[in-house]
């Protein structure tokens, strides 16, 4: 590489940038770089020189200097990141191949066993503990609007209700009014329309899914979560159908020696409302610390469906009554399993995932 | 709320068993969070005088400390040191137990025995303060050996921790609960407040309401002779059981009248307030005020959401400045002061939802708003603030209630309903007869009117959450059985004649995951919502589906893809030394409305009155196969097996370009051959993306990957499955032999092998077992070498019609562009 000079700057600069340009491979590059502008090269040992001009000279000549510097490092990038991208093709097209031409019965894996998902498991035998009592399953979106979620569910805007949801609102349309759902109950106002479209009351569904809420995760809490909530909708049903439907789940579900007892508790889309509880299943009744010895764990909410969310779906409250309730699948799954820190759900730790089958 | 047992009974009779009173008020909807015993095992706890401190040689952090506790000196080692000689200090003896269970015994230290403990107040669970001993000096006419309780007057109190429903605007008052529990033991409900009268007088104060739909009913009343002081022990120990701190005796007694009543009231400094005038508005766009917590707030502009209009309801003074954000927080300028002698006590109803608005948007919970929120009891006005002057008065002997004014607005209507036995039974399932509905709902406070077998009922003002109509009616029906016991009601396991049942898409899901527990795979949960960085990975040109208010950035963008979830997921066990391992996942991913030509529209919207288009949202499988060896190679054969347990008739392997991701050179798409449906991908993740993803990458590890569309799977119109209607294998032998064919590397092989499997009805199967190419064959050509197997359900078959079926599998495969490999 020949002398620079402040005199030759731009030609040197042309120079070095069609060496740049012509380098083929990254490797050439790096040694180009070293010689153009590493610290044996011209460029640095010209700076060093400028030590002896006049301060003023110093400036203009140091100005000069850096912005030819800087085309030539420019050049530098643009061409790393071009050949970065040939490279990466190069490497990609070697490593081409046709899978309509895979021969299946020549590939071997090794032999293990796969596991479920606590979650899922959790709640398949849920599902089949319900469809054991008569019920079909239904599933709903997990991206809603205001309407199902809350207003359609006896929770106007700005009710103070909305609040006991923290809730992900998504950039769709106007503000709060697309957002991923906060319980499963939108599900049911789903249903409720559609059998009063189509003429297909009474209802028994239960309906399982994931939903998000606006929580910090903790041991007991996760941001995204799973529930299972059941609807009943026909004639003659009463608060003693409500009650009798969950004590012939628990002990279905939890086994014959734990029973269930409601107690009052406000939910808007349910009047009366009633929180149930269950039978402690670590101690089984006799009281620890899990269940504060009480004896007995909140398991979730249900109620009678509010007169209002059968005006907000058309359903002639004359004629039909319903009853709702709703719990939490991973709760279920921890209670079971004894699961002390919810976040194991989340970690997809190998470990963990093998145990349950 | 907490509330401490002492002021309950002052109201109504209770059990002496607290765990029974516990049982019956979460049976109430009272949930009980926690009970605390204040004051208990300080009845051996006296007061000593210091009459000696030495120090113990060798000791620099504990002291000899001589006291007298009433019968002469006790020898005590004690490590505080912000005491001197002559200070009157607790000491618990040798032999006390102290709250929390602490037994004082007697000790020695470097050699000096200990009689006892002198305490700070959070060793005796009065207060938290830790930083010392307790000091009791100055407390008048103290000596040495009275008990700590009389100097204090300390009554040993249950605080009961309750949780009231919700929507319950009355449980929020030591009244409200006891009126609950006098309904449910069936005892008299007392009220030891005197029942307010308004004087008449004049007055020089005025009260007026500006906005009557904001404001229901203003009460003013001005009071004069205040001595602002700290309140009697009482008053300030029952707030502070409640959780509130003592401030002066103004200001306490407006805390206490709303514990008690649930009225919030707010007590200005008349001083204060430019002619006299406290009055109630709607506040102007922009218009701000300088809050008691120090902050100015901008009033009257709507924030973000449905619903909230920017409606703000404010307190002025005589020049219409605004002095308080009504039943939020009062302003700076006009609270109470040490010099403060005349008050000017607001006892308001403000409208509910304007109050809940308010209150979030500002982000302010006070007390007061907690209440107005749900409805104060607009018909007790005047006895609240009777109750405040009496309690007042506790304090300032000379005080004088001089007159009360009052505005009057729009109050809300009291529902009347009528409950008949038939409604009752119709929904509990239980017959209640209609004198005890009666009994139960009088005891509530419902005015009540019996005709034979229904009831006719008025809501009380303290009951604002009775909604009118059939609604209302079914609010009366909870109040009935929540008084009479949700345990007591019938039970009944209803029938009905419909089946229960999976629907196919959801019998399908489960065939679903067995077949991929079957492969050997652990099935994993990554998260829904994903981040900026990771959504340019899957969909660097999509269109995010954006959370407006994450918790985290790391969780805003719904996940269009599970690749980089299950690809961490897959990482940080690799990291773990866990690397041998495939994991799937089943569940939804999302699509932007301007990025999909499926429409999903949904009512939504005020009154559900609007359409919205929402995201499309699909439930996939996806598998990550990381395990030494797996590649894309595998996740075909994978597809294969898990095609063959679905019951798929027939789909194709085609190669395409890959999407953002998955390894550009290495993916194909999954067709279903007889519709031309692409029902998913399979390939290797972009080995980029697997180096960015984990710290333990071995060179040349691969990450096969699949990912399948259930929503189009599970439509056998468009996946089609194989016929129901099942050939039995021919009895006759099948005739085998291989057909290695020449094709360009364009052609792919599953064409071909359709091809030869539709050539001739003899053809029981065609399947690949070789590819080849390089050595002598040009770089766009490659050998693949198919076993065939001929057979005839009706015969063994001869030679000649061998050779007519190779002929036309050879035909066949020209077709597809494949010749004989000579």
């Amino acid at each position: 590489m020949v002398d620079v000079s402040l005199d030759n700057l731009d030609a040197v600069v042309a120079q070095c940038v069609g060496a740049i340009s012509d380098a083929s491979s990254l490797d050439s590059l790096l040694s180009l770089e070293a010689e153009m502008v590493g610290k044996r090269s011209p460029f640095t040992a010209l700076q060093k020189s400028l030590g002896s001009l006049s301060p003023d000279e110093r400036k203009s000549a140091g100005a000069q200097l850096q912005a030819a510097r800087q085309r030539v490092e420019e050049a530098f990038a643009t061409r790393r990141t071009s050949l970065a991208a040939e490279h990466r093709i190069a490497v990609l097209e070697a490593d081409r191949l046709d899978l309509g031409d895979v021969v299946s019965a020549r590939v071997r894996v090794p032999v293990r066993a796969g596991h479920p998902g606590i979650i899922s498991l959790t709640q398949e035998s849920l599902e089949d503990t319900f469809v054991g009592m008569g019920f079909v399953v239904a599933d709903g979106p997990e991206i809603e609007t205001d309407w199902y979620n809350f207003e359609a569910l006896n929770i106007p805007p700005a009710h103070p209700a909305r609040g006991m949801w923290d809730t992900f609102y998504l950039d769709i349309g106007e503000p709060e009014t697309v957002l991923l759902r906060t319980h499963t109950s939108p599900t049911q106002i789903h249903l409720m329309e559609e059998a009063v479209a189509q003429g297909t009351l009474p209802l028994h569904a239960v309906m399982p899914g994931r939903c998000y809420r606006r929580d910090t995760p903790d041991a007991r809490h996760l941001a995204s979560f799973h529930q299972i909530e059941g609807l009943v909708v026909d004639e003659g049903i009463t608060f003693a159908d409500l009650a009798g439907t969950i004590e012939t789940f628990t002990r279905a579900f939890f086994g014959p020696d734990i029973t269930s007892r409601l107690r009052p508790a406000y939910f808007p889309f349910t009047e009366p409302s009633a929180e149930f509880e269950i039978t402690c299943t670590i101690c089984r009744g006799a009281g620890c610390r899990t269940c504060s010895q009480t004896g007995w764990i909140e398991l979730g909410g249900c109620g009678m469906v509010d007169p209002a969310v059968f005006a907000a779906v058309g359903i002639d409250t004359d004629r039909y009554s319903g009853f709702a309730f709703g719990f939490g699948i991973d709760r279920c799954a921890q209670m079971r399993h004894g699961i002390a820190d919810m976040r194991a759900i989340t970690e997809n730790d190998v470990r963990f995932l093998e145990l349950f089958s | 709320m907490k509330v401490a047992l002492s002021w309950l009974r002052e109201f109504v009779d209770l059990p002496q068993d607290i765990s029974s009173l516990v049982r019956e008020m979460d049976d109430l909807g009272l949930v009980i969070e926690g009970v605390e015993h204040v004051g208990e095992g300080l009845e051996q706890v006296v007061i000593a005088r210091i009459d000696e401190i030495r120090a113990i040689e060798g000791a620099d952090r504990i002291r000899h400390v001589i006291v007298d506790a009433g019968n002469g000196p006790v020898e005590i080692v004690c490590g505080a040191t912000n005491f001197a000689l002559g200070d009157f200090v607790p000491l618990a003896p040798v032999g006390a137990v102290l709250p929390g269970g602490f037994e004082i015994a007697l000790r020695k230290m470097r050699g000096v025995v200990s009689n006892g403990m002198l305490c700070s107040g959070k060793e005796l669970g009065l207060g938290d303060d830790h930083s010392g001993l307790m000091l009791l000096t100055h407390k008048p006419g103290i000596a040495p050996g009275q008990r700590l309780i009389d100097v204090l007057s300390l009554e040993s109190d249950v605080v009961l921790d309750i949780s009231p429903e919700g929507n319950r605007p009355d449980a929020w008052s030591v009244v409200g609960i006891a009126r609950d529990l006098a309904a449910r033991f069936q005892t008299p409900l007392r009220d030891p407040a005197r029942p307010g009268s308004d004087t008449g007088a004049m007055g020089g104060a005025r009260a007026s309401i500006q906005s009557p739909e904001l404001c229901g009913a203003l009460l003013v009343a001005e009071l004069s002779g205040v001595v602002v002081t700290s309140s009697p022990s009482t008053i300030a120990r029952r707030l502070e059981m409640a959780g509130m701190r003592s401030i002066n005796n103004v200001v306490d007694a407006s805390n206490y009248v709303m514990l008690e009543r649930g009225q919030p009231t707010h007590p200005y400094d008349a001083a204060a307030v430019a002619g006299q005038h406290i009055g109630v508005r709607r506040a102007v766009d922009g218009e701000s005020l300088e809050t008691l917590d120090g902050v100015t707030r901008v009033l009257g502009r709507a924030g973000r959401g449905w619903g909230d209009t920017g409606i703000d309801c404010v307190i002025t003074d005589g020049n219409d400045a605004v002095i308080g954000i009504a039943g939020v927080m009062g302003g700076a300028s006009s609270e109470i002061r040490d010099a403060t002698t005349n008050v000017l006590l607001e006892v308001a109803f403000f409208d509910p939802m304007t109050i809940a608005r308010t209150s979030k948007r500002l982000g302010l919970r006070s007390e007061a708003s907690h209440r107005f929120e749900r409805g104060v009891d607009f018909a007790n006005a005047l006895t609240a603030t009777a109750r405040f002057v009496e309690i007042l008065s506790l304090s300032c002997p000379d005080l004088v209630w001089v007159a009360t004014q009052r505005s009057e607005g729009l109050l809300p209507e009291l529902p009347a309903i009528t409950v008949s036995e038939q409604d009752v039974e119709r929904l509990l399932g239980t017959a209640i007869p209609a004198d005890e509905i009666a009994r139960i709902l009088s005891a509530l406070h419902f005015s009540v009117t019996i005709h034979g077998a229904s009831v006719s009922v008025t809501a009380p003002a303290s009951r604002l959450d009775i909604r009118s109509g059939v609604a209302g009616r079914a609010d009366v029906i909870e109040e009935i059985a929540r008084v009479y016991g949700y345990g007591r009601l019938a039970r009944r396991v209803p029938t009905w004649s419909q089946p229960g049942g999976l629907n196919v898409a959801q019998r399908f899901r489960r065939t679903v995951r067995a077949s991929a527990t079957g492969m050997g795979w652990l099935e994993a949960w990554t998260p829904s919502l994903i981040s900026d960085e990771d959504f340019s990975v899957v969909a660097p040109e999509g269109t995010a589906v954006r959370v407006t208010n994450p918790l985290a950035s790391q969780e805003s963008i719904m996940r269009t893809s599970m690749l980089v979830g299950l690809t961490d997921a897959w990482a940080s066990n690799a990291d773990r030394g866990h690397g041998e391992v495939a994991l799937f996942e089943m569940g939804v991913v999302a699509t932007h409305p301007s990025d999909t030509s499926i429409q999903r529209e949904s009512a939504g919207g005020v009154g559900g009155a609007s359409r919205l288009r929402l995201p499309v949202e699909t439930s996939v499988l996806s598998a990550v196969l990381g395990r030494e060896g797996d590649d894309a190679r595998v996740a075909v054969a994978s597809v294969a097996a898990l095609a063959e347990r679905w019951g798929l008739a027939e789909y194709e392997v085609r190669s395409a370009p890959g999407l953002p991701g998955w390894h550009p050179t290495r993916m194909a798409e999954i067709i279903d051959c007889g519709t031309g449906t692409v029902f998913g991908y399979v390939g290797e993740v972009d080995p980029e993306v697997v180096a960015q993803r984990s710290t333990r990458v071995i060179p040349g590890q691969r990450l096969g990957f699949l990912q399948i569309d259930l929503n189009v799977l599970s439509n056998t119109q468009k996946v089609l499955r194989r016929p129901l209607l099942t050939p039995v294998p021919s009895r006759f032998p099948s005739v085998i032999f291989d057909l290695s064919l020449l094709a360009p590397k364009l052609v792919s092989a599953s064409v071909i092998q359709r091809a030869l499997r539709s050539s001739s009805p003899l053809v029981e199967s065609a399947t690949l077992f070789d590819t080849f190419s390089g050595g002598a064959l040009s770089d766009d050509i490659r050998s693949v070498t198919f076993a065939i197997r001929l057979s005839s359900d009706e015969r063994t078959l001869n030679e000649d019609e061998v050779l007519i079926a190779r002929g036309q599998l050879l035909a066949a495969a020209a077709a597809a562009g494949a010749e004989l490999r000579l």
